[in-house]
């Protein structure tokens, strides 16, 4: 910290309390709010917060307290911290710990526990935290002694936001907290089991640039390691000198420019019909920090078979754990992708294939049957676009909404699209969107919802209101679990089992509870005049908007098939529009 | 196939925990699994064996051994010129008759006799895990009682021998 005023630096080898030590250590780290709730173990630590005046946000629940720690993580590339109390409190977050180590997002959280002297014998409010999320984290500590925990605390954020980043936590028995010792928090970390490899090996790289200028049909598949590296640039530029085609995964979105004439669109289950059929096609596949989730691969048994793989990764072990890697890179995408530009290699022989890819981009679009007076799902996304000019932070839950969100919505700059992929958590959406938005005050920050994942953590209106964040909440309302509902629909003959929710609550006079506006539209006309109502509002708004309930998500990739077997591809001339 | 495995550890609280959780949770499946210190301080050796088949898995179970913070090196040694012992205790019913049988059976697995009692013995053998196996199998006609075995434990020679398919982590 070489910016540390001499005053902190002083404090930096004063003696004080376990407690004051994670107030000053979040200090040195340049946290700027914390997520949390209060509970018994965590006092000593909340007097601490009470006295320094320390930025926390008390969300509702803890879930939501984590879930907007991923979402400020995702959006500011800083790690997000939470602090829960022992026992219930640890356990309501364990849901977010797994969300972020499956969708690698850098947090540091701190739970309360019991004390030491009673560890181990069932004493109120104890639970194994440590043992419960131990494989959900990269790492997790528990402090047995006051004069571990500085260095814990500077490892646990080394740990968190270097190589492929993660959530790591600490456990922090309740007298530890309290007792004294002495904080220095100058030391260096180390750590000689964890070395992350962030700069390529040079002879792979060549071979890399071999196979590119040896290939007819080449395509870039890009995930969120392209974000996490902040090499969006370098991947547009990479992409342009060779003249490769992108096609993203879910959470890879925003990587590449939307309305790049390279751009093939999202890939995988919900994918377009270009993006799937180049990775059916291709003859080389550069898998550039995607880890080829069977959400992205369909049946890997036909997932590129024509293809070499080179897979550049900052996890050793992605290459090869789904699908056979000729070519594999370790390292950070930007560092990979410099390398790469710097090469200047011979580019693919490829129009034949970029004007095959153009062809099936004109003739196979993303389509849907528009339907007077009614809302489209997907026209509402349109709609949403148009009103934010393709400039908000969308946030989603996860169903129908959120793969219309990530078909419509066309990301052109990278950090402004936050969805739970990896764990497909139901809940996410609000609570990422307060956290996003305190990330990026000046953003507008849409959280497209489902009305069923709403009701998982809508109790964080109570943060959305009380802090004035100009959050816009659209609840895309299907009055069902939709995504479960065209499961059932397509694969279990109709047999909607528990699924359709036809009483759902009043959600306007909800947001009025909340203290906020509440807006309803249930044809297109009355949903462009709320959304321009709403967003004339310089504070937050909850809108309900009644949709098409029966409504599918196409084309889709079944579970079992391959990505060249996608239903629900039109041709343009059948196409009613 | 059989493949050991061999790694030194952060000798630190919940170690064992993280590693055989990452098993469980990866289904990899554990026939044994030894840990002791080493000649550093802090620094535990635990030797694993696993059934694999699949290349790709073996792989796996290494590269994500060895994401493990408090791991700090993973060795896959099936392939090289090793040591690998097992030390099995093995309770056997023996009556008078039979005890000089015994005596005589187990004399060239060199194992030896740790206890005696009216109508038992306790013999501990030493080796590789074969020959444990060998013994274990020739006593059983005597009617076994009871068996512990350690599991196996290994390194590496201190020589090994040239072109010897030496494969540690998986060099990428
Ligand atoms: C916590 C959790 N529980 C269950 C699921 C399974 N699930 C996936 S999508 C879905 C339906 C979501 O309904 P809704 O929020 O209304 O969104 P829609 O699909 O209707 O847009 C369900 C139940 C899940 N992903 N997460
Ligand atoms: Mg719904």
């Amino acid at each position: 910290m070489a910016k540390m005023k001499v005053e902190e630096q002083a404090k930096t080898k004063a003696r004080m309390s376990g407690s004051l030590m994670l107030i000053e250590a979040l200090k040195a780290e340049n946290v700027e709010v914390i997520f949390g709730y209060p509970g018994g173990a965590v006092l000593p630590l909340y007097d601490e917060l009470y006295k320094a005046g320390v930025f926390h946000v008390l969300t509702r629940h803890e879930q939501g307290a984590i879930h907007a720690a991923e979402g400020y993580a995702r959006i500011s590339g800083k790690p997000g911290v939470v602090i829960a109390t022992s026992g219930p409190g640890a356990t309501n977050i364990v849901t977010g710990l797994t969300d972020a180590m499956m969708d690698s997002l850098p947090l540091v959280v701190f739970t309360g526990q019991v004390a030491t002297n009673v560890i181990g014998s069932d004493a109120f409010q104890e639970a194994d935290v440590v043992g419960i999320t131990m494989p959900i984290t990269k790492h997790n500590y528990q402090v047995r002694d006051i004069s571990e925990l500085p260095k814990i605390i500077k490892e646990a954020f080394h740990i968190a936001t270097t190589g492929r980043p993660g959530p790591v936590l600490i456990d922090i028995p309740k007298d530890v907290t309290i007792a004294e010792g002495e904080f220095d928090y100058n030391q260096d970390v180390h750590l000689p089991g964890y070395q992350p490899t962030t700069q390529p090996n040079h002879w792979q790289i060549r071979r890399l640039v071999e196979a590119v200028s040896q290939s007819k049909r080449p395509v870039i598949l890009a995930g969120a390691g392209v974000l996490h590296a902040n090499a969006a640039d370098e991947l547009q530029q990479y992409a342009e000198q060779q003249n490769i085609p992108v096609a993203h995964t879910l959470l890879g979105l925003g990587g590449f420019p939307a309305d790049h004439p390279l751009f093939l669109g999202m890939a995988g289950m919900h994918g377009t019909y270009a993006a799937n059929m180049a990775l059916y096609e291709c003859d080389l596949l550069i898998n550039i920090g995607a880890r080829f989730d069977d959400r992205v691969t369909g049946n890997l048994k036909y997932f590129a078979p024509k293809a070499t793989v080179a897979h550049i990764d900052i996890d050793p072990a992605e290459i090869g754990k789904n699908v056979p890697t000729k070519i594999p890179i370790v390292s950070d995408a930007k560092a990979a992708l410099q390398e790469l530009i710097e090469q200047q290699g011979k580019p693919a022989d490829n129009a034949a294939w970029l004007a095959q890819l153009n062809e099936w981009k004109r003739r196979f679009p993303l389509h849907y049957e528009p339907e007077a007076g009614a809302i489209k799902p997907q026209k509402l996304i349109e709609m949403i676009y148009e009103v934010t000019g393709g400039e908000a932070i969308v946030t989603t839950d996860v169903g129908q909404h959120q793969m219309w969100a990530a078909q419509y919505y066309k990301f052109n700059r990278p950090n402004r699209w936050v969805t739970s992929g990896g764990l497909g958590t139901m809940g996410f959406g609000l609570p990422a969107a307060i956290g996003a938005q305190l990330a990026d005050r000046s953003a507008t920050v849409v959280s497209i919802v489902g009305d069923g994942g709403f009701q998982m953590t809508c109790q964080e209106l109570s943060v959305i209101q009380e802090l004035q964040l100009p959050i816009k909440v659209v609840i895309v309302n299907n009055q069902a679990l939709g995504m479960v509902r065209q499961w059932q629909e397509l694969f279990y003959d109709k047999r909607y089992s528990h699924s359709l929710i036809p009483n759902q609550p009043d959600f306007v006079k909800l947001a009025e509870a909340y203290g906020m506006p509440g807006l309803r539209a249930k044809t297109e006309a009355e949903a462009a005049e709320v959304l321009k109502q709403a967003f004339a509002i310089d504070g937050p708004v909850l809108l309900d908007f009644h949709v098409c309930a029966d409504e599918n998500v196409y084309p889709m990739v079944a579970p079992g098939k391959g990505l060249h077997e996608m239903v629900g591809v039109k041709a343009c001339e059948e196409l009613s529009q | 196939m059989r493949r050991i495995i061999t790694m030194t550890v952060n000798n630190r609280p919940g170690v064992l925990n993280r590693i055989t959780g990452l098993f469980t949770k990866r289904h990899y499946n554990i026939e044994s699994i030894t840990v002791g210190h080493t000649e550093i301080d802090g620094v535990s050796r635990m030797t694993f064996v696993v059934n694999v088949d699949d290349e790709r898995i073996a792989e796996q179970i290494i590269k994500q051994l060895n994401k493990q913070i408090d791991v700090l090196k993973v060795s896959d040694i099936t392939d090289q010129a090793i040591v690998a012992r097992e030390l099995a205790l093995v309770k056997v019913a023996a009556a008078p008759a039979t005890r000089q049988d015994i005596y005589t059976l187990i004399e060239p697995f060199r194992a030896s006799i740790v206890d005696v009692s009216k109508d038992s013995l306790v013999i501990q053998v030493t080796g590789e895990p074969e020959k444990v196996e060998a013994l274990i199998e020739l006593l059983r006609p005597y009617g076994i009682k009871e068996v512990a075995r350690t599991g196996t434990t290994a390194f590496t020679r201190g020589a090994q021998k040239a072109g010897s398919n030496q494969k540690t982590a998986f060099i990428i």
